[in-house]
């Protein structure tokens, strides 16, 4: 093949050509302070979209530029953590989950929002979310997306569903074997499962203050009873001990009748086994006592601005686009994620994209916090240690064992 | 000593120190960080509660369920694996040493599983020990969820580790048959000495040398095992080893004293492995030097 080559000369003057060019680019965006929102990986580019109105929003105030972390939110925490102990200044917007707001306060890594901003933030979002948000009485980052359990069921199996775990159970024996996926690895699903089962219980694993075990007997010991029906039931997926959300919703792909999980399921199941999405049903969490609606354990993205940030008061505004409005439509129409604006769910778009909106709102607005406290990760560690696996559970000795832990987790004392 | 020998001397510690100096940089002075560390109450999350505290870290590591619990797992996998790492490594040396046709292939084929990073590695072997992904249960006719159960999963683990790493084991053990002097051997065999009793009398009596060093190599690479512990179960199911107790009190919950003083106790028992080695194995070694 002849192809024309270049002379020596007509490259030199290409190369200079393209670096002029580059240094002229450079210098114009050196003028545009850049905002680094380290987030975790969105599929869908929901995120990579709202970085990007919002920077021509800002009509060259700022540009906001994504990091993504890892998918798995341990992984992310820990990846920040490190950074920011060591005071690092690229970090601007942290997507943080709801899990980390006292830690992060507590630790003076983010910045909180006051006075105009912190009412603007709270304005018509749900109790719940801005509840996740909150530690000292003080606002720490704005709710964005959020993210919540439901019961999903298979219709052409199950005539009405279930309302409570015992009425679950049955039906998925009933049913045969492995037709129940359930978070049961020991890992942050399993201590969700737990918080969720003690709210609904009414139980909680802290007292008001934050500081103290609370674990009251009877709503604990109720928790436990049903995480031990569910461990030693033979309707549980065989490798319950090392399930997360993923293996229980391929389980249901491939056919299991009943799972807990978030929501991400359903656009999910209908990209991979549009048979089975045909027929997947959904209803609130079952209640832990008969009568008594369920508390599920809240999750979701809230957007904190880092402590040791160039441009703290860009981010500030960033974050507030970020999570506006349209962005909140955006992440739930195109990416799946529930938005945390309490009249979006009366929006047909989003009615349109979760057909469970009602059962999401209702269950939203008696969502259950996890405990509130600095110390969180060694409390969630301490209790998906002590209660895995779950079919191990004895539930009048592991409330004794479960105090005893979390009370040295309180005071970073031991290990977990 | 003269003045040239000296002269020599001091040439030969200015040729050091360079990397004496960087070795100290870089080694030395993260373990002394790390002890200073592992005496103070240091939290990442609570910077300003920093405060001496003495030996009250180690006490209450040691004193802690988990560490025994963590320490007698680690023991588990060190001594399953290596030993049979061994036992396998002697055999596939002797294949490879043997091995008069398509050599390089032979060589080659047993050292693709040392080349494959760990992570890499254990994620393969937990897919294939899972029940709806894998091949394991299908090829053996089983059921079983192999990550589930505590002694299924030490299998799985101590499995993954001999297959990543007896080619290194057999590596070893082939430099030290490549030095055994072929004349004794053939000697031996003109004596009328069987093969069974070659190997043991004339091959494994010259290998001490390079078994020790190969047994040391393992045995500490084998006690610090973490990926692939945390890629298969995260330490769940009572197969935390001691690295993973360490991440969890260092990385996860940042409490940089308790970890440093669960650093230490590892570097600790690191020390102790590679004494008795040396001290087990050591003279016997010397004693057959000075025969010689």
């Amino acid at each position: 093949m002849a192809l024309p080559t270049p002379t020596p000369s007509k490259v030199g003057v290409a190369l200079l050509l393209s670096l002029l060019a580059a240094s002229c680019s450079d210098s114009n965006n050196r003028a545009v302070p850049t905002l680094k929102w380290y987030v975790f990986d969105e599929p869908s580019g929901a995120f990579e979209k709202a970085a990007r109105q919002c920077s021509k929003a800002a009509q060259g105030a700022y540009q906001v530029d994504i990091v993504t972390l890892p998918a798995d939110a341990s992984q992310q925490r820990v990846q920040l953590v490190r950074r920011l102990a060591a005071k690092d200044p690229d970090i601007d917007l942290i997507g943080m989950d709801v899990i980390w707001t006292a830690e992060f306060a507590e630790a003076g890594w983010i910045l909180p929002w006051q006075d105009e901003a912190a009412a603007q933030a709270r304005q018509g979002r749900l109790k719940s979310t801005i509840e996740s948000a909150t530690y000292d009485n003080q606002l720490w980052a704005i709710p964005f997306t959020s993210n919540i359990q439901l019961l999903w069921y298979r219709t052409d199996q199950v005539e009405s569903p279930p309302q409570t775990w015992d009425e679950l159970i049955e039906m998925a024996e009933s049913l045969g074997t492995g037709t129940l996926q359930v978070q049961g690895a020991r890992y942050e699903g399993l201590t969700v499962l737990f918080n969720s089962l003690l709210a609904s219980a009414g139980g909680s694993v802290l007292d008001e203050t934050g500081e103290a075990v609370s674990l009251e007997q009877e709503p604990t010991e109720k928790a436990l009873s049903i995480m031990k029906r569910i461990g030693t039931s033979r309707a549980s997926d065989p490798s319950l001990a090392t399930a997360r959300e993923d293996e229980a919703r391929l389980a249901f792909e491939a056919g299991s009748a009943f799972m807990i999980n978030y929501t991400y399921v359903w656009p999910s199941a209908h990209q991979n086994a549009p048979r089975i999405a045909a027929h997947m049903g959904w209803a609130r969490w079952p209640a832990a006592i008969e009568g008594k609606p369920s508390r599920v354990t809240l999750g979701g993205i809230n957007l904190g601005v880092g402590a040791y940030s160039q441009y703290p008061d860009l981010a500030f505004q960033a974050a507030a686009c970020i999570a506006s409005r349209e962005h909140q439509r955006l992440a739930a129409t195109q990416g799946g994620l529930l938005p945390t604006l309490e009249n979006l769910y009366e929006d047909p778009q989003i009615e349109k994209a979760f057909p469970f909106a009602n059962v999401l709102q209702a269950t939203l607005k008696d969502a259950a916090q996890r405990p509130p406290s600095p110390l969180y990760n060694d409390i969630s560690l301490a209790i998906s240690r002590t209660l895995h696996p779950m079919r191990a559970i004895n539930p009048q000795e592991d409330i004794s064992k479960l105090r005893k832990v979390i009370d040295r987790a309180l005071h970073s004392e031991g290990l977990l | 000593m003269n003045a040239r020998g000296k002269a020599e001397r001091h040439l030969g510690w200015l040729l050091c120190a360079p990397a004496v100096i960087t070795m100290g940089a870089v080694t030395a002075y993260p373990i002394l960080y790390a002890l200073w560390l592992s005496l103070h109450r240091y939290d990442l999350r609570f910077p300003h509660d920093r405060s001496f505290v003495g030996l009250s870290n180690y006490w209450s590591v040691l004193s802690s369920e988990l560490w025994w619990q963590t320490l007698g797992n680690t023991l588990i996998i060190t001594i399953g694996s290596v030993s049979v790492e061994l036992v396998l490594g002697f055999c596939l040396a002797l294949v490879m040493y043997r091995a008069i046709f398509t050599r390089a292939m032979v060589r080659a084929a047993i050292l693709i599983p040392y080349g494959i990073i760990t992570v890499v590695a254990a994620l393969a072997w937990k897919f294939a020990f899972d029940p709806t992904t894998g091949f394991v249960n299908a090829l053996l006719n089983l059921e079983g969820a192999w990550l589930t159960e505590r002694w299924t999963a030490f299998f799985v683990i101590i499995f993954t580790e001999i297959w990543k790493t007896t080619p290194f084991m057999a590596l070893l053990l082939l430099a030290g048959l490549t030095l055994i002097p072929a004349d004794l051997l053939k000697a031996a065999r003109v004596d009328g000495a069987t093969a069974i009793q070659r190997f043991f009398r004339i091959t494994l009596p010259l290998m001490k040398p390079t078994v020790l060093v190969a047994l040391l190599f393992r045995t500490l690479d084998a006690f610090r095992i973490f990926d692939t512990v945390f890629v298969q179960t995260r330490g769940a199911q009572g197969t935390e080893t001691v690295s993973i107790t360490g991440y969890n009190a260092l990385i996860v919950r940042l409490n940089l004293g308790l970890g440093s003083a669960v650093s230490v106790l590892i570097f600790i028992c690191v020390i102790l492995i590679a004494v008795l080695f040396i001290k087990g194995f050591g003279t016997s070694v010397a004693q057959q030097r000075g025969e010689r």
